[in-house]
């Protein structure tokens, strides 16, 4: 299954290329079908992101409050706000599924909580990955899509690292996310991550509104060069983010 | 004079306390067992009480018209519109057949067209006072039976108006001047011209609603701030009595008027307080009522001619019968609810008294004729729960919707055996989602139209009234799991609960409870599975509109599992305190002081949720923010 899967995704990423080739092709040559199919040509220049947010008392996180209102009127981007959707955590798989095929990069936005995420995130990924749907044989429904976690901490950089108190950095907990994407074929970026956030000024929190904007922005442009995760811990080391400026 | 008095009511009420439990043990209907109290103290067994006894009949009938108001208060003004078709149409035809067939018998039976009529008038009427009791005492009033039954009935009963008008039209000889005492049409009206007749018993109609709008409605207002209770249940009489004066004086039945009055009160405030305290005395004059008809048999005229009384009776029962059974057909109902109609009806109504003794006033019938027919009413009255017993226990369970179907065996079956007593909008939901979850529950249900269906749909289901220890026992009480109750009548709840608990101790029940209080009796009752039918949805409210003010869903919903949690300890912790209170008898006062230590409960509660530390940083953040001033 493992030697299968690069294969596969090299395939759908011939086709997208493909795809969006074919679209700038038609649109020079005023072909008739480009006519009626304007937006799909969008769809293949702006990518589109499915916020995924888990927060159980959002109403006291100044933090996630102050990210939200940044981001959630960005054209192209859906905040899927699954506590405030699922309270009885009975989550809609065929929903969820859709809001999936419907996107193209998947941000798992959450606080860390006891080194992990809320447990209505891990019931999403438990229930909505189904076998043989976003891995296992067939499952390619997110073969070529990107992941990443935006996360909010309290506790500082510092701390998370062998000789702090956490012991482990937050990439070692976030492993979990890294390998789930990669068993569904997704491509796992750098996570962007608030820490200290009981310690963050008015100003810093805005600088990290707008870093957060920034980072959906170049994402929807596909315009972020990624360096190889082992070069890049966090997507708040980019310098591209750190110049974004405060709205 | 008084000790006189005494006497008597301690005949009438060792008579009622006697007669009435015999004849519940028996499982027969109370009316029946206040009918053979009356024949027993009446002049033809032991003799205690002798002509009196029409006088007494007069005043009881002043419980039907308290009947009809509290009927009223039960039915809103729009749930009665909507009934008007069933009301002119199967009424009107089963007045109009039964008057033209009597009359044709009557007249070929050499009366005279005059007395025919009257008398084929009262023979249509049937008796509101014995059918409603026992569809009341049956809870039978939602189903096909008890509402046409209704409709006919109310038909009937202001049908009975312009009988009254006619029938001094049909006299020959001159009207006595001095009418007043007895008929209870001895109205002022009577001088006048029919158009300014017409536009007075408008006018009463028209009175009647605006008082109840306007006028009663405040004066009850006032009267609850004083307090008294006893002064509520006297503004209650005063309001129902001031509506039958009312009426009487133009002409009108007392007892429609009352009815009318009880729908326009039926959307007040004081709605239940009005039931509660009329309750015990409609019970009493109704009691009474029966008793008196029972007394008023004159034994004398059937021992001279039992041949012929008991074919009249007889004739005079399988005609109306007949009539009732055509019209039900015409409308479509169903054979055995038409069974149940045709000999519930069938009998004639204590509006032919009144009928019967104003046409003997006026001349238009003789005395015999008269005594006759007034004993041929008093039988076929106290034949009609008789009748119905027959009806219900021989001949349905043969030709109608049957108590139980044999099924061929089924093994399967008899594994995950669940009970589920009730199929209405509540019983229907649950069984729903048991069937789609493969359980077939064992239904039993009391309306034999649900039941047919059901049994179409490859339920299994047994028909009947489920406080019967012997339909609970073919339907299997004995083996089964589980048994869910989802009646929605309280009382025939804990009948049924009284049942199970001595017969089948060891049997898990799961009750649906109408309300708080209902919750308590059966948490008394050593029911511990209870389900109030006014938890959860009513939460569910509170919690969308919390939603839409700006609540997260997720926190009000866990708040909202808290409060039912919460809700359901404390109806534990109060139970016993609530069947400890003196004041349990008034049940709404109850309801109220419960209220109060609910919502103080709740302000307490308040402290310990808005203390929830889930997900909360704010200590941590207090922490830090002290540390950093420490740095």
């Amino acid at each position: 299954m493992n030697s299968a899967t690069p294969l596969g995704n090299s395939y759908i990423v011939a086709i997208a290329i493909c795809k969006s080739w074919y679209c700038k092709l038609n649109t020079n040559l005023h072909h008739p079908i480009v006519c009626i199919l304007p937006i799909c040509s969008n769809l293949y220049r702006v990518k589109k992101l499915l916020v995924l947010f888990a927060h159980p008392r959002f109403e006291q996180s100044r933090t996630n409050q102050a990210l939200i209102q940044g981001i959630k009127a960005m054209e192209g981007v859906t905040v899927h706000d699954l506590y405030e959707r699922y309270p009885d955590f009975n989550i809609d798989i065929v929903i969820e599924k859709q809001l999936l095929k419907q996107h193209d990069t998947v941000i798992w936005h959450h606080p860390l909580y006891w080194y992990s995420c809320p447990p209505l995130l891990k019931q999403w990924i438990d229930i909505t990955l189904e076998f043989g749907w976003a891995y296992g044989p067939n499952g390619t429904a997110l073969e070529g899509k990107k992941a990443l976690n935006v996360i909010t901490a309290g506790g500082s950089r510092e701390v998370y690292c062998s000789e702090g108190r956490n012991h482990y950095t937050i990439r070692e907990f976030l492993r979990p996310f890294e390998q789930t994407a990669r068993l569904c074929g997704m491509d796992y970026l750098p996570p962007y991550a608030v820490m200290g956030t009981h310690r963050l000024n008015e100003e810093q929190l805005a600088s990290h509104v707008a870093q957060y904007r920034a980072l959906l922005q170049s994402l929807q442009e596909e315009s972020l060069s990624i360096p190889a995760p082992q070069d890049c811990q966090f997507m708040n080391d980019l310098p591209h983010l750190q110049n974004a400026k405060i709205q | 004079m008084s000790g006189n008095f005494l006497f008597q009511a301690v005949i009438y009420l060792s008579a009622a306390v006697v007669c009435v439990p015999i004849a519940k043990r028996f499982g027969l209907s109370s009316v029946l067992g206040y009918l053979l109290a009356g024949i027993i103290i009446g002049p033809y067994v032991l003799g205690f009480i002798g002509e009196e006894g029409e006088d007494i009949l007069h005043f009881a009938e002043f419980g039907v018209v308290m009947m009809l108001f509290l009927i009223g208060l039960e039915i809103e003004p729009k749930a009665f519109w909507s009934m008007r078709k069933t009301i002119v149409g199967m009424g009107g035809f089963q007045v109009a057949f039964t008057v033209v067939l009597c009359f044709g018998i009557l007249v070929v039976l050499g009366y005279t067209w005059q007395s025919g009529i009257s008398i084929a008038m009262a023979l249509a009427l049937s008796s509101t006072a014995i059918v409603l009791q026992t569809l009341k005492e049956k809870n039978l009033m939602d189903t096909e039976y008890g509402a046409s039954s209704f409709s006919i009935l109310l038909f009937q009963d202001i049908i009975v108006i312009p009988m009254l008008a006619i029938i001094p039209l049909l006299s020959t000889a001159k009207a006595p001047t001095d009418d007043a005492h007895g008929a209870g049409h001895g109205s002022f009206l009577d001088n006048l011209p029919l158009g300014v007749q017409t536009v007075f018993v408008l006018l009463s109609v028209v009175a009647v609603i605006l008082a109840g709008r306007y006028l009663f409605v405040p004066l009850l207002r006032v009267v609850a701030k004083t307090r008294l209770r006893e002064l509520f249940s006297a503004s209650a009489l005063l309001i129902v009595m001031a509506i039958a004066f009312l009426m009487e004086l133009v002409g009108l039945s007392p007892a429609l008027g009352a009815f009318l009055g009880g729908v326009v009160l039926a959307t007040s405030e004081f709605k239940h307080e009005l039931e509660s305290d009329l309750e015990p005395f409609k019970g009493l004059l109704l009691g009474l009522f029966f008793i008196a008809v029972g007394a008023s048999i004159n034994f004398g005229l059937i021992i001279a001619d039992p041949a012929s009384i008991s074919l009249m009776v007889l004739g005079v029962i399988v005609l109306k019968a007949l009539v009732l059974y055509i019209v039900a057909s015409i409308f479509r109902i169903k054979l055995d609810q038409k069974l149940l109609i045709a000999v519930g009806l069938a009998q004639v109504g204590e509006f032919a008294f009144v009928l019967l003794s104003f046409s003997g006033q006026l001349g238009i019938l003789s005395g015999e004729q008269l005594d006759l027919f007034l004993v041929i009413t008093a039988i076929s009255m106290t034949l009609t729960p008789l009748l119905s017993i027959i009806n219900e226990r021989l001949v349905l369970p043969r030709i109608g919707t049957r108590e139980v179907v044999s099924k061929p065996m089924d093994t399967i079956d008899k594994k995950n055996k669940v009970i589920l007593v009730g199929f209405g909008h509540f019983g229907s939901t649950t069984g729903r989602f048991l069937r789609a979850n493969g359980v077939e529950p064992t239904i039993l249900d009391h309306d034999s139209s649900r039941v047919d269906l059901l049994r179409k749909m490859g339920f299994e289901v047994y028909y009947g009234d489920a406080t019967r220890e012997d339909l609970l026992a073919s339907a299997g009480a004995g083996d089964a799991d589980l048994l869910i109750s989802a009646i929605d009548d309280p009382e025939a709840t804990l009948r049924m609960v009284d049942v199970l608990k001595h017969k089948y101790p060891n049997l898990k029940l799961l009750i649906r409870a109408k309300s708080r209080v209902d919750a308590y009796q059966l948490l008394n009752a050593g029911v511990t599975h209870i389900y109030r039918e006014s938890l959860d949805t009513s939460v569910k409210i509170a919690e969308d509109a919390l939603h839409f003010l700006g609540h997260r869903r997720y926190t009000i919903h866990r708040q909202a599992q808290n409060f039912k949690k919460y809700d359901e300890e404390s109806l534990r912790r109060l139970a016993d305190k609530a069947l400890n209170s003196e004041e349990y008898i008034f049940k709404v006062r109850e309801e109220i002081a419960q209220q109060e230590a609910l919502l103080q409960e709740d302000i307490e509660r308040a402290r310990i949720t808005n203390n929830d530390t889930a997900w909360d940083s704010e200590a941590m953040r207090a922490r830090i923010s002290g540390e950093k001033q420490q740095e």
